[in-house]
């Protein structure tokens, strides 16, 4: 039995990054995320971690990217507009394969839009976001809880896979309190990057022949290497114009895409003999539920597809389902973003209806009910 | 004897990027005599740097080196040293990665005074892209985004880092040679946040626009143009007119931020076990 807690979805996130091991945060205020870090700042002095207030979102990427190739496992936390100062040096991490954990509580926009109402329109942002072809994971967590085992898991999967790893979720469940298990240390798996077993003067860090991960050394560890932004050699140096960008480039997106059954998870009920199913993630994936169950009590044949990773996509599990429903609808704190995805992915063999709003409040159960009794 | 660099330069990736008659490479072999001098070992020394000529520096030299993004080299290099204090941390930039783009990283490092080096190759330009004048370029200049002269006023570096808070700032030329390396030990060694300007001549992109005939004359004009602080400061104002002061010009006195946060983390961490907790 692990402790429970009363926790806020900030207060959950920040306690999931103690839980993986995180010992270092650097962040900029920013509503309806702050708490992350005012959560954070009282723990992590205790354990000997950093906690740090940098001059602006930026430099906190950058700081978090200086501690995690020092070794440290390190989180930034933002929102909407923030998340998108963000965005330059998370390409840094991505194309230098650096692990880091970036949380997005997101909230409406575009610019200042509404910082303290919830929204999910930074979905295609976290998978655009940075310029550039890159891999991304992000995961959508609904629940306090969820938000917990999924900040570990964040962490987990930047240090197995060696790149940022983003968690969005909506201002609702970010604020909102529920009662959650914080399981004893042991309990939820906790992962640490692999680190070389060469010489340091054998020592590539980009070195694809170890696998699509390559082995990374902390800096001042004796692996003296260097690190840079431009496309670059097996051994980290700069290359231009060469087939090794082609290929590298593939292997960052294949390690990600390469590995989407380890990576993809969701929440399914009642998929079995559903005909029209909704496809809903965060809190839209909560009210997606009620309505599932106030439809099946109905008679309507129902389900809930329910994912806790949007990227990578679900495409196949998406594909699937619209060969064998009706309908697929898909609500969103947006005018309509993930809904042009399972477009994508249902290649018109079903009907794919969105159920879109921006205006500060969330897309209730019976909103969906309506919408599931019109396509059905 | 002469110095041996060999040890300290990753010969393979040579040759270098920089233009016949860019001073950087000057300053490149200073910054090794001057570390060399001090006996850091080639692990515990981190070079950081971001975008521009200047920041191509990194690659050549055998530490732990890291490229970052345009201005943001000062992040970076925070986040390695509050990971580990115990390591020396420099940060090599240029004029518009310093004081432009990365100014809010520049002056928010001076004011924690957090032991970094931050070494500024000031060369009055943006030299990679071809030319465009920067927060330093002098009024009057040519620049490919100033073709009629530049309007736009500069900013002095040092007087720039003591505003913000650095406690030790200093400028040296790629002419004065020996005081360079002197300069450099001196802003290595302190503790604290310490900025460095050094004055270069980049002859492709500005020199050759702004009648400096050849890469010599630039190094000429520093010679002719760079007053020891000593002497700069007891000379009447009017015959400091065109000239500037190198030298240590300032050193100051205030907590370090590494050295600050952790004693708190020492202190909360004994209050806790004090309390049995």
């Amino acid at each position: 039995m692990g402790t429970l807690k009363l926790l806020q979805g900030n207060e959950a996130c920040a306690e999931g990054a103690l839980y993986a091991g995180c010992t270092f945060f650097a962040g900029y205020p920013i509503t309806p995320s702050t708490e992350v870090a005012e959560y954070l700042a009282r723990r992590l002095p205790l354990i000997g971690g950093v906690i740090l207030q940098m001059e602006d979102e930026i430099a906190s990427v950058g700081a978090i990217i200086g501690a995690s190739l020092a070794g440290k496992k390190a989180m930034t936390a933002t929102s909407g507009p923030g998340f998108s100062l963000k965005q330059e040096n998370i390409g840094f991490g991505m194309i230098c394969e650096v692990p880091i954990v970036v949380i997005d509580v997101m909230r409406g926009g575009p610019s200042t839009g509404v910082p303290t109402g919830p929204s999910q329109s930074d979905i295609m942002q976290c998978k655009w976001g940075t310029h550039g072809d890159h891999p991304v994971i992000c995961l959508t967590p609904a629940y306090v809880q969820e938000i917990f085992s999924e900040t570990v898991r964040a962490f987990n999967l930047a240090e197995r896979y060696r790149t940022p790893v983003f968690v969005a979720y909506d201002e609702i469940v970010g604020h909102m309190r529920e009662r959650i298990e914080i399981p004893d240390k042991g309990v939820l798996p906790v992962e640490n990057r692999r680190r070389p077993t060469c010489s340091p003067s054998e020592y590539m860090p980009f070195d694809d022949t170890q696998g699509d991960v390559p082995p990374i050394a902390d800096f001042f560890s004796g692996y003296r290497q260097h690190i840079t932004g431009l496309n670059h050699a097996a051994d980290g140096f700069p290359v231009n114009a060469s087939p090794r960008i082609h290929t590298d480039e593939l292997r960052l997106l294949r390690k990600v895409e390469g590995n989407r059954k380890d990576i993809i998870r969701y929440e399914t009920v009642m998929l079995e003999d559903a005909e029209i199913v909704v496809f809903g993630y965060g809190v839209s994936g909560r009210s997606g539920k009620s309505a599932v169950e106030l439809a099946r009590a109905e008679g309507i044949k129902a389900g809930l597809f329910r994912p806790l990773t949007i990227w990578p996509f679900p495409a196949e599990e998406v594909a699937e389902l619209a060969s064998r429903v009706k309908a697929i609808i898909v609500p969103e704190l947006s005018l309509g973003q993930i809904v042009l995805e399972v477009e994508r992915c249902a290649k018109g063999r079903c009907e794919v209806e969105g159920i879109f709003r921006v205006d500060g409040d969330p897309i209730t159960p019976d909103q969906i009910l309506e919408k599931i009794k019109e396509v059905g | 004897m002469a110095f041996n660099y060999d040890p300290y330069i990753r010969s393979g990736k040579l040759p270098h990027i920089w233009c016949p008659g860019c001073t950087f490479g000057i300053v490149f072999k200073s910054l090794l005599r001057a570390v060399d001098s001090m006996q850091i070992p080639k692990d515990d020394i981190a070079l950081v740097s971001g975008i521009g000529c200047a920041s191509r520096l990194p690659g050549y030299v055998d530490w732990n080196t890291l490229h970052t993004a345009h201005g943001r080299a000062i992040p970076f290099a925070t986040g390695l040293k509050m990971a580990r204090p115990d390591k020396k941390v420099l940060v090599v930039s240029g004029d518009g990665d310093a004081t432009a783009i990365g100014g809010n990283h520049f002056i928010h490092a001076c004011r924690r005074n957090i032991d970094i080096t931050v070494i500024v190759l000031n060369n009055f330009i943006y030299g990679m892209t071809g030319g465009q004048h920067s927060p330093t370029t002098p009024v009057g200049h040519m620049a490919t985004t100033m073709p009629f002269g530049n309007v736009d006023p500069t900013f002095n570096i040092p007087a720039l880092a003591k505003g913000a808070g650095a406690t030790w700032v200093g400028r040296g030329t790629a002419y004065h040679v020996p005081a360079l390396d002197k300069l450099i030990v001196g802003a290595v060694e302190h503790k604290g946040l310490s900025v460095l300007e050094i004055i270069n001549g980049c002859p492709t992109t500005h020199g050759r626009r702004n009648k400096f005939r050849t890469p010599t004359d630039m190094l000429l004009w520093m010679k002719e143009t760079a007053l020891p602080v000593s002497a700069f400061e007891k000379f009447p104002a009017e015959k400091t007119v065109g000239k500037f002061p190198i030298g240590v010009l300032y050193k100051g006195e205030a907590k370090e931020y590494s050295e600050t946060y952790f004693a708190m983390v020492e202190h909360l961490q004994k209050k806790q076990e004090g309390r049995g907790d």
